[in-house]
């Protein structure tokens, strides 16, 4: 939908749409095969009592998915699928991608923090970590203005923190500057 | 474990005793709290969590707001996980259903009641057993006569859930039944199951009052018995005929079965006797208000209170049947593990 | 007619200056509870339920029936503006309500699905009035073997839809189906491809899924094409409204259609949401513009939009006269008429009459009071397009993550969503279609369950979804969607016409 024709005049190709295809029909093979594992473990047959067993459903839509991907990968290794050997993304674009995907990935560990094994960093709550993530996005993506940034980053969880905690009672994950506030 | 369990327990009752007079000094919540309900939106149990919280805001009986939170992922597994990790935060409490002893028993989730506080009984629900008012049984003794006499899983019943309550009920049916079985259609709500019955596809159900007490009133539902040692107390007409009252116990009929549903309070593990002390209070109160006698009277509820050390022990007693019914129905996941022996 | 003086009489309770300032209210509290996802209807009815404990019960459900309209239109509003449905049944809005938006269009997109939602809502407000015993008879037929026949008939109408690779549609329906699968299974209590993490008990809402595929997945391929969102251009013309109506009345059919989906999907109760999937499907395939479904065809939105709002209403009914909810929200509004001391069920009609009555003449009011109010905005909405991106991309992701985490106030679901934005983007650009793999995940379940309730109780003879003319009929239809293409080939082939007929 989006494979329009701004991407090719964009430098150098990162990937082909083939090389993305075979990626993606072996990840759906490998969630088929997770699939069928765990429903070999429930029983896909008739259960005396129970009806069809837990693993029925789960099992023959994983055959199916993974009758599906094997196709699709053949067709992507034989190369016929047309325009298979365009780009799927070019570096700059890919770039431009990770500029959001990396921050944003970032501000999840934010919200709730780091636990892996002898990593641990208590999170910052969600709206603290949204102020950050709104203001440094504003500046060094958007190019705009600090003040400016700051306000805006300040102002959208502060509307979301009257809204979620006061007006509806949704409790949102909290960090120390709220437990400071008393909340 | 068990040894710092009942020292806290004898704790909590000792509080107890003197919270009437150290009760201006108590311990008050001093953020919202949070109520969970491990079950979805529009159930018994959230029906009463619900009501619970617009009797406290409306009655004023509490300075900080009350939260209702709806985690029933794996059949309520989510809503007990998170309040066996939150020890020692006395803002959160739980109103728990059966699903706090079958759920870890069925699915092998590894919780149990002895991981939270115990706070308070608030009631027990009843059960009904429920036949289509075309059918042609009168009473329980016919129904499961009939069922006797026909092909095994030529009936089929209807209830809420697989490996849950409405389930442990047939199977416990079955042993009268023995050898003929029913066929048990689980279903998502018990509104869902009262309204299949109504449609004839399936024969019966064994729905709370709560569930099926319109179909009833609007004469399209028939009750055959109720699975309690006593006949209900409520003895106000509910169709133009009949009360709650009425309706005879299944043990009357016949079927030595008794069943009743936990509609209790608990806490995470770990706070303080002053904390539960202050929850106990706050629903001594809800008690107290005149809506609290009309909900209980709409659902024919077994309105029951108990606290601290009683409370306790009825729990303990109530794990371990459940315990042996699974056993004996087949219900325990692989990993289930057995009650600890007392 | 008594009905008529019944109705008029519920007018007069209703109009009264309190009850109209809760609607108002009620409307206003709705939108913005249907444009923040994760504050869905039934939760935001669920959370403001206690506030009305203490008013009459009249105008306490006038006040939350009006959240439920409300967030019933608010829905819309982010499906068009960002591709970011907040309820299920506005996926389908999604379609081709964000290309529209995206061609600067959002305000034409807007007015036609505001407009449309209150056609649907009238036209079963209607039904309600008049027939309300006559169709709840109706709904008691549906056992488990009807019920999967209507999801089936949902999915067969879906598939071939897509002009990619059919395997990749059906790679992308099966994830979906398998995603849904994750969990506790309700029919036997047994956990599924949890391989022992608790996350995951509670499975994958689709909810989730919704805001990462199309939310955020949109965002990163916004960023891909450098930052502009074509959007942005919009002017915002004063008149939209007027215009995009004049263009509304030669679709008469498909809004008849879809009135008549949506009404029978709410009162079954299958739900808002396959009738919005059906709808849309079956407005493409009639459609003469049936091809660009799917790039900006006004008619893609007023199709669901309908569908949706005449279920959405419908579902009162079950409700009302049998005490079984036809939607979540219309379950957590049971558990209020309970509270409030209400019976729902058969009697509630005879022994309620001031009660019923003024709902659902409150049911009409609110419905036109709503449309009025979104309305007046759809220059204001369409202006949040105006907003620089360097602003909206980041807010969209703050917003994005808060809906992830209140479905089921847990972090791990917005890691989950991350996964699913970066997936959305791939899957996008390598041609898997995204609409069968939602409906795959809202549906999944639903239909698994029913078919394995149905083989229950027939012990596992399949004629059951043959056995009588209903559940047969359903079926019958569903066999003819799901061969529609072979169909059309042949009929094509007959008549000699052009091949152009399998698409």
């Amino acid at each position: 939908m989006h494979n329009d024709e701004s991407t090719e005049d964009e430098g150098p190709s990162l990937a082909s749409n083939r090389t993305l295809e075979i990626i993606v029909a072996l990840l759906f093979l490998a969630g088929s095969a997770i699939v069928i594992y765990d429903s070999a473990r429930l029983g896909f047959g008739w259960i005396e009592g129970q009806g069809p067993a837990p693993g029925y459903f789960p099992f023959y839509v994983a055959l199916a998915m993974g009758i599906a991907s094997l196709v699709t990968l053949f067709q992507a290794l034989r190369g016929s699928f047309p325009g298979g050997d365009d780009s799927f993304v070019s570096v700059v674009g890919f770039g431009r991608v990770l500029t959001v995907l990396i921050p944003s990935v970032f501000y999840v560990m934010l919200i709730g923090g780091v636990n892996l094994g002898p990593i641990g960093i208590p999170g910052l709550g969600l709206y603290v970590a949204s102020a950050i993530f709104i203001t440094l996005f504003m500046i060094f993506i958007g190019k705009d203005n600090p003040l400016k940034s700051a306000l805006v980053g300040i102002g959208i969880p502060l509307t979301l923190f009257f809204m979620f905690e006061k007006w509806f009672q949704v409790p949102l994950p909290k960090g120390p500057l709220e437990a400071m506030l008393g909340y | 474990m068990t040894i710092q369990k009942t020292a806290r327990l004898t704790m909590g009752a000792a509080a107890m005793a003197v919270m009437g007079a150290t009760a201006a000094h108590a311990w008050e919540p001093t953020k919202p709290v949070e109520f969970v309900i491990p079950a979805g939106t529009g159930g018994g149990a959230d029906q009463m969590a619900r009501f619970i919280q617009g009797v406290i805001s409306k009655h004023s009986l509490m300075k900080q707001p009350m939260i209702v939170v709806n985690k029933g992922g794996g059949a309520g597994a989510e809503g007990f996980l998170e309040v066996k990790g939150a020890a020692g935060n006395p803002h959160k409490i739980i109103i728990t259903l059966s699903n706090l002893f079958t759920t870890p028993y069925g699915t092998g989730v590894p919780f149990s009641y002895k991981e939270m506080t115990p706070v308070a009984m608030l009631a027990l629900d009843q059960f009904v057993l429920w036949v289509n008012k075309d059918a042609p049984y009168k009473t329980a003794k016919e129904y499961i006569d009939a069922v006797k006499a026909a092909e095994d899983k030529k009936y089929k019943m209807g209830g809420t859930g697989s490996k849950q309550e409405d389930q442990i009920i047939t199977a416990a049916l079955e042993r009268v039944t023995a050898p003929k079985k029913f066929v048990y259609i689980p279903y998502k709500g018990g509104g869902e199951v009262a309204t299949q019955l109504v449609g004839n596809h399936v024969n019966s159900s064994v729905n709370n009052p709560i569930e099926a007490v319109a179909q009833w009133r609007g004469g399209a539902l028939r009750p055959l018995c109720i699975f309690d040692g006593k006949r209900s107390t409520y003895t106000a007409k509910v169709t133009e005929t009949m009360a709650w009252s009425d309706i005879p116990t299944c043990k009357e009929s016949g079927l030595p079965t008794e069943y009743q549903m936990l509609r209790g309070i608990f806490m995470p593990a770990g706070v303080k006797a002053e904390e539960t002390a202050f929850y106990v209070d706050l629903f001594k109160k809800v008690r107290a208000t005149p809506d609290w006698k009309e909900f209980m009277e709409k659902g024919a509820f077994n309105d029951t209170f108990m606290t601290g050390a009683d409370y306790a022990k009825w729990v303990a007693a109530a794990d371990k049947t459940h315990f042996d019914l699974m056993k004996e129905a087949g219900f325990l996941a692989a990993g289930a593990a057995a009650p600890a022996a007392k | 007619m008594e009905e008529l003086s019944s109705l008029m009489h519920g007018f007069a309770v209703v109009l009264t200056p309190f009850n109209l300032f809760l609607m108002c209210v009620g409307i206003l509290l709705g939108v913005i509870i249907g444009v923040l996802p994760g504050l869905g209807g039934a939760n935001g009815v669920a959370i403001l339920l206690p506030l009305t404990f203490s008013m009459p019960p009249t105008s306490a459900i006038i006040m939350l029936t009006c959240i439920y309209w409300g967030a019933l239109f608010g829905g819309a509003i982010t499906s068009i503006l960002f591709n970011i449905p907040g309820e299920p049944w506005s996926v389908a809005t999604t379609f081709d309500g964000h290309p529209m938006a995206q061609r600067g269009r959002a305000d034409e997109a807007l007015t036609a699905a505001f407009t449309s939602s209150f056609i649907g809502a009238f036209f079963a407000v209607v039904l309600i009035t008049f027939l309300a015993p006559v169709v709840a008879r109706f709904a008691l037929k549906f056992g488990p073997a009807e019920f999967f026949a209507v999801f089936f008939l949902t999915f067969a109408s879906f598939i071939g839809m897509g002009k990619g690779s059919p395997w990749k549609t059906l790679a992308a329906m099966c994830l979906g189906l398998a995603l849904a699968s994750v969990g506790l299974d309700k029919v036997t209590g047994t956990l599924r491809l949890t391989f022992g993490h608790t996350e995951l008990l509670t499975g994958f809402d689709f909810l989730i899924a919704v805001i990462g595929l199309f939310g955020i997945g949109e965002i990163l391929a916004s960023m891909e094409s450098g930052l502009k969102f074509q959007g942005a251009t919009a002017k915002i013309r004063m008149d939209a409204v007027l215009q995009t109506w004049k263009k509304l009345p030669q679709y008469w059919a498909t809004s008849l259609r879809s009135c008549a989906i949506g009404c029978w999907m709410g009162i079954t109760p299958g739900g808002a949401t396959p009738a919005s999937f059906m709808s849309y499907a079956l407005a493409k395939r009639f459609s003469k513009n049936g091809d660009n479904f799917g790039k900006g065809e006004i008619e893609g939105v007023i199709a669901p939009e309908t569908a949706a709002h005449a279920a959405g209403t419908a579902a009162m009914l079950p409700m009302l006269t049998l005490g079984i909810p036809g939607s979540p929200t219309a379950a957590v509004l049971l558990g209020g008429l309970l509270i409030w001391g209400l019976q729902p069920g058969p009697l509630l009609f005879i022994e309620q009459k001031e009660f019923v009555w003024g709902l659902i003449a409150s049911m009409y009011l609110g419905n036109v009071v709503g449309l009025i109010i979104v309305l007046t905005c759809v220059p204001l909405f369409a202006a949040i397009l105006r907003i620089p991106f360097s602003i909206i991309a980041p807010a969209i992701l703050v917003i994005c993550a808060v809906g992830a985490y209140t479905v089921n106030n847990s972090m791990f679901d917005v890691w989950l969503m991350l996964v699913f934005g970066l997936a959305g983007y791939v899957f996008n650009k390598l041609g898997y279609p995204l609409a069968p793999l939602v409906l795959a995940i809202v549906l999944g379940s639903k239909a698994e369950e029913s078919f394995r309730q149905a083989l229950l109780g027939s012990q596992g003879d399949l004629t059951v979804f043959f056995s009588n003319w209903l559940v047969g009929g359903i079926m019958g239809l569903g066999m003819v969607m799901l061969f529609w293409p072979l169909i059309a080939m042949v009929v094509g082939k007959i008549r000699g016409g052009t091949k152009s007929a399998t698409a």
